[in-house]
Order: C-alpha cells, then sequence, then structure tokens
C-alpha cells in the first residue's frame, strides 16, 4: 500500500495540500496547466522554464501561477 | 478583397510605417483585449480593426476555473505581437515584478508599462512609471510607457530610454476624447521617440481628431470593448485612424472666422 504525504505550499495566494515529492513541472502537470503559457514564481523570484522539472516544490513554498489575460 | 480593403490599402500607401524600436508596425492602431462580452466577439473586433500590436495583461491563473482561461488560448501570438502590460500597479516595485513576469512567458522584452497613482481618475503616478522606466530600460525591455499628457514628464520618459511615450487623451475607460489637444501636440512636436495616445479615446470621430494632432497611433481599449456592436465599431476605428493620419500629412486649410466664396465671384449675369 502506497501513502502519499502531502506537505503545505502556498499556490496562488492560497495554503494549499501537494503531494510530496513533486517537481514544479509536475506540479503544473497535476493542475492541468500547459508549461509553455505559465510563468511561475517561486518564493518571490522568477523561476526559468528549463528549471521546472529540476525544482522540488518543498514544504512552506510560496508559489505564484501566472498567465496572460485579456487587458488594456 | 473588397472595395473597402483596397481603399484602405490606397490610402496606407500615402503613410509611412509606425516603426517603434526597431519593429515596423502598418497599423497605427494598438487595441486592449479586455472587457470584452466573449472571446469570439474579441478576436473579431481585434481582427477588424487592423491591429497588428495588441495588449494583455499578467494575473494569477484561476486554479479553481471559475474565470475563463489564458487569453493566449484564444489569441494566437504568432499572429498578433504581444504588448504586456503592468496595468494594476499602483508602485514601482509591482510594476518590475509584473514586467519581469511578463517578459518570462518568453514572447518579447516589451512591455507597456503603466502604474498607476489614484483610483478614482486611473491618473499614472508619473514619478513611479519614470523610476520603474529607467530600471526596465536599464535591463533591456523596450518599455512604451502610459503618462499625463505632462510634457515634462513625456521628455524624462523619452530620456529614461522608453521606445514610445503614450500620453493619455483622458482617463482610463472614460471615452471623453482628447481633453487638450495643445499638449499632445507640444509632446508630439517635442520628442523623438513615437507618441501613442493611449486611453480615453470613445469613438471614432475622437480617433481622428486625436490622429489630426500628428501623434504616431492611438491604443484603445474600451472604445471597442464597450461599444454595443465592436466589430463595426473596430472597423470605424480603422478608418477613422487612416482618416486622420491622412489629414495630418495632408495639412489641413487655415480655419477663419468669416466666409470665403468657393465659386468665382466673375461671370455673373446682370
Amino acid at each position: 500500500m502506497s501513502r502519499t504525504t502531502t506537505i503545505k505550499v502556498r499556490l496562488n495566494g492560497k495554503e494549499r495540500d501537494v503531494d510530496e515529492g513533486l517537481t514544479v513541472r509536475s506540479l503544473l502537470e497535476s493542475l492541468e496547466l500547459h508549461p509553455s503559457l505559465v510563468v511561475v514564481e517561486l518564493n518571490k523570484e522568477i523561476l526559468a522554464r528549463d528549471a521546472y522539472g529540476d525544482t522540488p516544490v518543498r514544504e512552506g513554498d510560496n508559489l505564484e501561477l501566472v498567465h496572460f489575460v485579456g487587458g488594456g | 478583397m473588397t472595395e473597402n480593403t483596397d481603399a484602405l490599402a490606397q490610402a496606407r500607401a500615402l503613410d509611412g510605417l509606425l516603426t517603434i524600436g526597431g519593429h515596423d508596425f502598418r497599423s497605427r492602431l494598438i487595441v486592449g483585449t479586455g472587457k470584452y462580452a466573449t472571446n469570439q466577439v474579441m478576436v473579431d473586433a481585434i481582427r477588424a480593426s487592423g491591429a497588428e500590436m495588441v495588449t494583455v495583461a499578467v494575473r494569477r491563473v484561476d486554479l479553481d476555473r471559475t474565470k475563463e482561461e489564458g487569453i493566449l488560448h484564444h489569441l494566437d501570438p504568432k499572429e498578433f505581437f504581444l504588448l504586456a502590460n503592468t496595468a494594476g500597479c499602483y508602485t514601482a516595485e509591482d510594476a518590475l515584478r509584473y514586467a519581469r513576469l511578463a517578459r518570462a512567458a518568453g514572447f518579447n522584452e516589451w512591455i507597456k508599462l503603466e502604474v498607476i497613482g489614484d483610483q478614482t481618475t486611473l491618473l499614472p503616478d508619473v514619478a513611479a512609471t519614470l523610476e520603474a522606466a529607467k530600471v526596465l530600460a536599464g535591463e533591456g525591455f523596450k518599455v512604451m510607457a502610459y503618462t499625463s499628457d505632462d510634457l515634462i514628464t513625456a521628455l524624462r520618459l523619452e530620456d529614461a530610454g522608453c521606445v514610445a511615450v503614450m500620453p493619455l487623451a483622458s482617463p482610463i475607460g472614460s471615452g471623453l476624447g482628447v481633453v487638450n489637444p495643445y499638449f499632445i501636440r507640444e509632446i508630439k512636436r517635442r520628442l523623438h521617440v513615437p507618441v501613442i495616445v493611449d486611453a480615453g479615446v470613445g469613438t471614432a470621430s475622437d480617433a481622428c481628431v486625436t490622429m489630426e494632432q500628428g501623434v504616431d497611433g492611438v491604443l484603445m481599449n474600451t472604445a471597442l470593448a464597450a461599444a454595443k456592436d465592436p466589430v463595426r465599431m473596430a472597423h470605424a476605428m480603422k478608418h477613422a485612424i487612416v482618416a486622420g493620419r491622412l489629414a495630418f500629412l495632408a495639412g489641413r486649410m487655415p480655419s477663419r472666422e468669416i466666409a470665403v466664396p468657393s465659386s468665382p465671384l466673375e461671370g455673373m449675369l446682370d
């Protein structure tokens, strides 16, 4: 039996429990977000796209996932 | 295609290109993508406007999917030149953060810098705008700065390295047209970088009058999105921009407060 432990992160301003052991890339995939359409800010620093796969999501991380919306 | 397209092409042939930051645009109209009733109307209106450069905003992804998805699901970045904005920012620091996020999206290094100073009028905080413009230009951004119709600020923004300076016609979303044509003309006369009038245009005559001041282009959003028929209004704006531009280039007749007959005074019958 596999038990997944979860960690608490702050995701777009809200506390969330996510699976332990995720990378930023697998987190985006679990949220069904296309990495090429999303920009990730991790603890107030912009994360380069090619680092998504190597960057672990850790307890207490503050993640902002942003994209382009309609605007003037 | 149609007679209208030919007429527009002929008119455009009498005008040069709009060059901003080394990039050429055929259209002098830049449009926003906000506030449309549906994404389809937005896309149809933008296509009808003939605009090549379109503005977009940077916002959090809605993880609960209660709002609509990102705009790039509807707008092809290969078809339009994306100009991300820092709309909604009230400090230079916030504007820098949004600009850097926008650049990290990977399309280009252009930014429509906007730092708002007052919630009621949405007038720009020109000191904060100037501060952010200096930093962003230093980081290699091509900054198009939204500003008030103040000449000195416009000159400082040019000195800061902005590729275009964008004074308002009147407050954002007001549709009041150009409230101070003299200052717009003076800014255009004194700057070397393109001057794009951003915000306040309400209808086609406003766009035409704005272009008649000699500016290089107009940026609008609400005038299209809030029209009863945005696609029709987009067609109207496209023609109004060209009409105003050509009228400026043509040079208007002197206006005078006396009548001057157009027909000969000689050859009248006894």
